[in-house]
C-alpha cells in the first residue's frame, strides 16, 4: 500500500508557488488513504503485513528526519541511532515511573531527543561539519553505555514491555501502531516539506553549498543549524517513542543498532537528499528490499545489501534517484 | 572497586602498555584525517578486516602473528593506495566530499563489518601462541607479552612513520600536502601521488593494528565501533596531524580507559573515549598540541 | 567633517604562531572609495576576513556605524550593511543565478514576500549585467560573470560599505571599466568602498585614498599620488 507515494506523478516536481499547495495536499492524501486502508483492511491483512509497513514508515520518518538537517543543510549525523534510542528509552522510563498515553510519552521523547540534539549542536556546530558528523557518532556510544549500565532500564540485558490495551477502534494494537506511525510519517514529511519551502529551507541549502558566503549573505548559519538539528533530533525522538510496543523487547543491542543508523543515510542518499521526497522514495524502495530480502534470504545479508547500496549510490548517482528522474525526464525534452 | 595505590600503579602500566597499541590503531587515522583530509570513518573495518585475516592465516596456513603482518600489510598499502584512488576520481576531484564522502566511508565500514560477519559469523574468534600466555612481572606489576608485543609494535611503527615523513622526499610531500598544495606543484611533487602513497600507509597500519587486536584479544565483528570513538578521540586529542600528539594521547586514553576499567568495571570504558572526544570537542578543539 | 562609517584600530591577527596581520589600522569615511593595496600574500584578503566576521582578530577592534563590531558574527554584520564579495567567487552552485541573489535579500535585507524579492533579484541582475543569465546554474559562467555574481550578491545585502576583493583579477580592460562603471555608480548613491586590488590602474583610477599592506603591516595610508611615490612602497612593490 506504501508504493502509492512512488507512482503518484503530483510528486514529481513541486513547482515554486502553484505546486506549494499541491504538494501539500498530496501528502494529506496520500496520508489519508493510507489510514483508510489500514482501518478498512484491518482484519484482513495478516499480522505481518502490518509489522512491514510499521519498519518501512518508521524509516520514513528516520530518513526523513535525517534530511533536515543532512540533505538540506549538509551535516552529517552518524548518531540516528542514538536519538532513536531516546526515544526508544523515554517511553520505557515513562511506562515504568508514570504510565501515560503512548501520544504524551512521543511528546516528551521528542522534547528530549531535540534537548540533546542541541546540545550536540550548540557544542559542536561551530567547528568543521566533520567535527559534528564525529561527535554524533561519539554521541551515540556514550549514550548506548549509559543504557547499559543503568539498570533501571534493563541494563544490558534488556527489558520488556506490555502493550496496553486497546480501544475496540482498532482490531489490534499492532494496527494501532501502524495507523500512529502513518500518521508519524504525514507529520514528519509534512515538516521537511514546510522547511524546504521556508526562509529555513533556503538558509540550509545556501550554508550546505557554502557557509563562509551564506554568513556573509546574513544568513545565521549557527542558529539554522541549530533549529535543524533540533527538528532532526526531535522527529528520530518521536520515531523511537512506539517501538517498544512494537517490539515489546528492547534491549541496548537493538535499540542503538548501527542498521537504523545506516539506513537513516543510506535511504536519503538513495532517494535523493535536495527535496523532501527524496527520503520517501528512499525509505520505500530500500524499506520493502529489505523486507522482501529479509524473508527470502537472511537479515545479514539484507543489511549487506543496504551497505552496497549506499556505497554505488553515492558514487556513481550522487543526486539519488530524484537526480535519475530528474535527469531522464530532463533527456527526453 | 576498592581504592589502592597498587591497582592505581598496575592500572596505569596497563594503561601505557594499551596506549602504546592505540597509537598503532590511531596512527592511520592521524595521516588520513590529520594529514590528508580524508575522514576516513572506515579505518576500524580496516582494522577488523587485519584481525580476520591473521585468524584467517593462522588457521589455514598456520601463520604467525607477525608472518600475518608481513604477509597481509603490503596487501593492505596495495589495497589503500587503490581505495584512494577510487576515492580520489568519485569525490576529491569532483569536490563532493562533505555529505556523500562521508556517507561512502560509513557505507564501507558497513559492509566490512556485515561482510565480516556473512563469511565468519558473529562469534568471538582468537588466534593462540604459547609464548604469547607468558608474564613479565617486576614487583607487583605484572604485564602479559600478548600485550607487550602490541605495545612494542605500535611504539615501532610510529617511530619508523616518523622517521619516514621527516626523510623522505615522499614523507615530506606528505606533510607539505596538508600545508599548501600549490607550493607542492611549484617544487614539482605531485600531491595526488603523495596522497596515494600515504593512503596506502594509513590502510597498511590499519591492517597491522589489526592483527594486534586479536594478539590481546578474541575479537568480534562489531568491535569497530569502539575503534571510531578510541581512533578519533586520539586524533583530536593529538593535534590531529601530529605524530608526537598521537602517542602522547593514545597514552592518556589508554590510562584512563585501564583506570576506569579497575575502578568502575568494564562497562563503561566505551565511554572514556567517546567522553575524551566530546570534551576536546567543546574545550579543546586545536587538542592538547595546539595553540 | 565627514563621519567615519569604518573604522578598525590595532587588528592583530596570528596563525600558529604566524604574524598574519600586526596591529592594523583604517578608516573610511561616509562615501569614500579607498583602495587596498599590498603584495600576495601581505594579509590583505586575513584582514577583510577579520573585518566582515570570517575570521576572529586575536585584538584589536572593529567600529561601523558608531557600533562596535569587533565580536558581532558575521551574518549580523552583513545585515547591519558591511557586504563583500570573495577573491576566489563562491556561488552558492546547488542554486540558479537568480536564487543566488536572493539569500541576501531574504536574510541580509530582510524581505519576506516572494514577489518583492525576484523583482528585487531581477533589478540587482540587470545592474551587474546578468539579466539573462538569471536562470542559469553558476556552473554554467564564465569567470568575468561570477565576479559580477558576488558583486551583485554583496549589493543585494543593501550594504553601506562594499568590500570588493579582487573583483577585476583576470578581466579584460574593457571589462575593468565596464566594473569601474558600475562601482563608481554605486559610490555615487552613497556606498563607501574598500577596493582590494592588483591592477594599478583601476586603483589609481578608482581610489580616493590608497593603503597600502605589506606582511601583515600597514606601511602607507595617504592621497594616492603620494603613496606611490613613497620609497618603501615602490620597493615593496617593485622589488628590490
Amino acid at each position: 500500500m506504501s508504493r502509492q507515494a512512488l507512482s503518484t506523478p503530483e510528486l514529481r516536481k513541486p513547482a515554486p508557488i502553484s505546486g506549494r499547495s499541491r504538494s501539500g495536499l498530496a501528502i494529506m492524501l496520500i496520508g489519508a488513504a493510507l489510514l483508510a486502508a489500514t482501518m478498512l483492511l484491518g482484519s484482513h491483512i495478516g499480522e505481518y503485513y502490518y509489522l512491514a509497513t510499521y519498519t518501512i514508515l518508521q524509516f520514513v520518518v528516520l530518513g526523513t528526519a535525517w534530511n533536515i538537517l543532512g540533505g538540506y543543510g549538509g551535516y552529517v549525523n552518524f548518531g540516528t541511532a542514538g536519538f532513536f534510542a531516546i526515544g526508544c528509552y523515554t517511553t520505557i522510563v515513562l511506562n515504568k515511573m508514570f504510565p501515560m498515553p503512548l501520544f504524551f510519552e512521543m511528546l516528551i521523547a521528542a522534547a528530549t531527543a531535540g534537548v540533546v540534539g542541541f546540545g550536540t549542536g550548540y557544542l559542536t556546530l561551530r567547528l568543521r561539519g566533520v567535527f559534528f558528523s564525529i561527535a554524533t557518532l561519539a554521541l551515540a556510544i556514550v549514550l548506548q553505555t549509559l543504557i547499559v549500565n543503568w539498570s533501571f532500564v534493563g541494563g544490558a540485558r534488556g527489558v520488556y514491555v506490555i502493550r496496553p490495551a486497546i480501544s475496540g477502534f482498532f482490531v489490534s494494537y499492532v494496527q494501532f501502531l501502524v495507523v500512529l506511525m502513518v500518521g508519524l510519517a504525514i507529520f514528519a514529511v509534512a515538516v521537511a516539506w514546510a522547511v524546504e519551502k521556508s526562509w529555513i529551507g533556503i538558509g540550509l541549502a545556501a550554508i550546505r553549498d557554502d557557509e563562509a558566503a551564506a554568513e556573509t549573505s546574513g544568513v545565521p548559519s549557527l542558529r539554522l543549524k541549530l533549529i535543524a538539528t533540533t527538528m532532526s533530533g526531535a522527529l528520530m525522538g518521536m520515531a523511537g517513542a512506539p517501538f517498544p510496543y512494537y517490539v515489546t523487547y528492547v534491549d541496548p543491542a537493538t535499540a542503538f543498532s548501527l542498521a537504523i543508523a545506516v539506513n537513516a543515510i543510506a535511504m536519503p542518499l538513495v532517494g535523493g537528499t535536495a527535496t523532501w521526497w527524496g527520503p520517501v522514495v528512499g525509505a520505500i524502495l530500500l524499506g520493502s528490499a529489505q523486507q522482501i530480502l529479509t524473508v527470502t534470504i537472511s537479515s545479514a545479508a539484507n543489511l549487506f545489501i543496504v551497505g552496497v547500496l549506499l556505497v554505488v549510490f553515492v558514487t556513481v548517482a550522487p543526486r539519488g534517484v530524484v537526480g535519475i528522474v530528474r535527469g531522464w525526464k530532463r533527456g527526453r525534452k | 572497586m576498592e581504592f589502592s595505590w597498587d591497582l592505581v600503579i598496575n592500572a596505569i602500566v596497563t594503561g601505557v602498555v594499551l596506549g602504546g597499541f592505540y597509537a598503532s590503531v590511531a596512527i592511520g587515522v592521524t595521516i588520513a584525517f590529520g594529514m590528508l583530509d580524508i575522514v576516513n570513518i572506515a579505518h576500524p573495518a580496516f582494522m577488523i578486516a587485519g584481525a580476520y585475516l591473521a585468524f584467517w592465516g593462522s588457521e589455514k596456513f598456520g601463520f604467525n602473528p607477525f608472518v600475518s603482518m608481513a604477509v597481509f600489510a603490503p596487501c593492505g598499502y596495495l589495497f589503500g593506495r587503490a581505495f584512494y584512488r577510487a576515492y580520489h576520481f568519485f569525490f576529491e576531484r569532483r569536490g563532493d566530499e562533505s555529505i556523500q564522502g562521508l556517507a561512502f566511508f560509513f557505507g564501507i565500514l558497513f559492509i566490512v563489518e556485515i561482510g565480516v560477519v556473512l563469511i565468519f559469523g558473529v562469534d568471538y574468534r582468537s588466534i593462540s601462541e604459547p609464548y604469547l600466555e607468558s608474564t613479565i612481572g617486576i614487583g607487583f606489576v605484572s604485564v602479559p607479552w600478548r600485550m607487550l608485543v602490541p605495545f612494542l609494535v605500535g611504539l615501532t611503527m610510529l617511530g619508523s612513520i616518523n622517521l619516514y615523513l621527516s626523510r623522505t622526499f615522499t614523507g615530506r610531500t606528505i606533510l607539505a600536502v596538508s600545508q599548501d598544495v600549490e607550493a607542492l606543484r611549484l617544487i614539482g611533487a605531485n600531491p595526488i601521488h603523495a596522497k596515494e602513497v600515504a593512503f596506502g600507509i594509513a590502510v597498511a597500519t590499519a591492517i597491522i593494528a589489526g592483527v594486534l587486536l586479536i594478539i590481546i584479544q578474541p575479537v568480534e565483528p562489531s568491535i569497530t565501533r569502539e575503534y571510531i570513538g578510541r581512533a578519533f578521540a586520539i586524533c583530536v586529542l593529538g593535534g590531529i596531524a601530529s605524530i608526537p600528539g598521537t602517542l602522547v594521547a593514545s597514552l592518556i586514553l589508554g590510562v584512563a580507559e585501564a583506570l576506569t576499567t579497575t575502578f568502575y568495571g568494564p562497562s563503561w570504558s566505551p565511554a572514556v573515549s567517546f567522553g575524551l572526544l566530546l570534551l576536546t570537542l567543546i574545550f579543546r578543539p586545536a587538542g592538547i598540541f595546539g595553540r | 567633517m565627514i563621519a567615519k562609517i569604518l573604522e578598525a584600530t590595532g587588528v592583530t591577527k596570528r596563525f600558529d604562531g604566524f604574524a598574519a596581520l600586526t596591529s592594523v589600522d583604517l578608516t573610511l569615511l561616509k562615501g569614500e572609495r579607498v583602495g587596498l593595496i599590498g603584495p600576495n600574500g601581505s594579509g590583505k584578503s586575513t584582514f577583510v576576513n577579520c573585518l566582515t566576521g570570517i575570521l576572529a582578530p586575536d585584538d584589536g577592534s572593529i567600529i561601523f556605524d558608531g557600533n562596535d563590531i569587533t565580536k558581532t558574527p558575521a551574518w549580523l554584520r552583513a545585515r547591519r550593511g558591511l557586504a563583500r564579495t570573495y577573491q576566489i567567487p563562491r556561488p552558492f552552485r546547488g542554486m540558479t543565478v537568480q536564487e543566488n541573489i536572493e539569500v541576501p535579500l531574504r536574510f541580509a535585507v530582510g524581505h519576506t514576500s516572494a514577489g518583492t524579492i525576484s523583482e528585487a533579484a531581477q533589478v540587482i541582475l540587470d545592474q551587474v549585467g546578468l539579466g539573462e543569465k538569471a536562470d542559469l546554474s553558476p556552473k554554467g559562467l564564465t569567470q568575468v560573470e561570477l565576479r559580477k555574481l558576488e558583486l551583485g550578491r554583496a549589493l543585494a545585502a543593501q550594504p553601506k560599505v562594499l568590500i570588493a576583493d579582487e573583483v577585476m583579477a583576470g578581466l579584460s580592460e574593457s571589462e575593468v571599466d565596464e566594473i569601474l562603471a558600475l562601482l563608481n555608480r554605486l559610490n555615487a548613491e552613497g556606498i563607501s568602498i574598500l577596493l582590494i586590488e592588483h591592477i594599478m590602474r583601476a586603483v589609481m583610477l578608482f581610489a580616493q585614498r590608497i593603503v597600502v599592506i605589506v606582511a601583515g603591516s600597514k606601511i602607507a595610508d595617504g592621497l594616492p599620488d603620494e603613496v606611490m611615490q613613497q620609497e618603501d612602497v615602490e620597493r615593496a612593490y617593485l622589488g628590490e
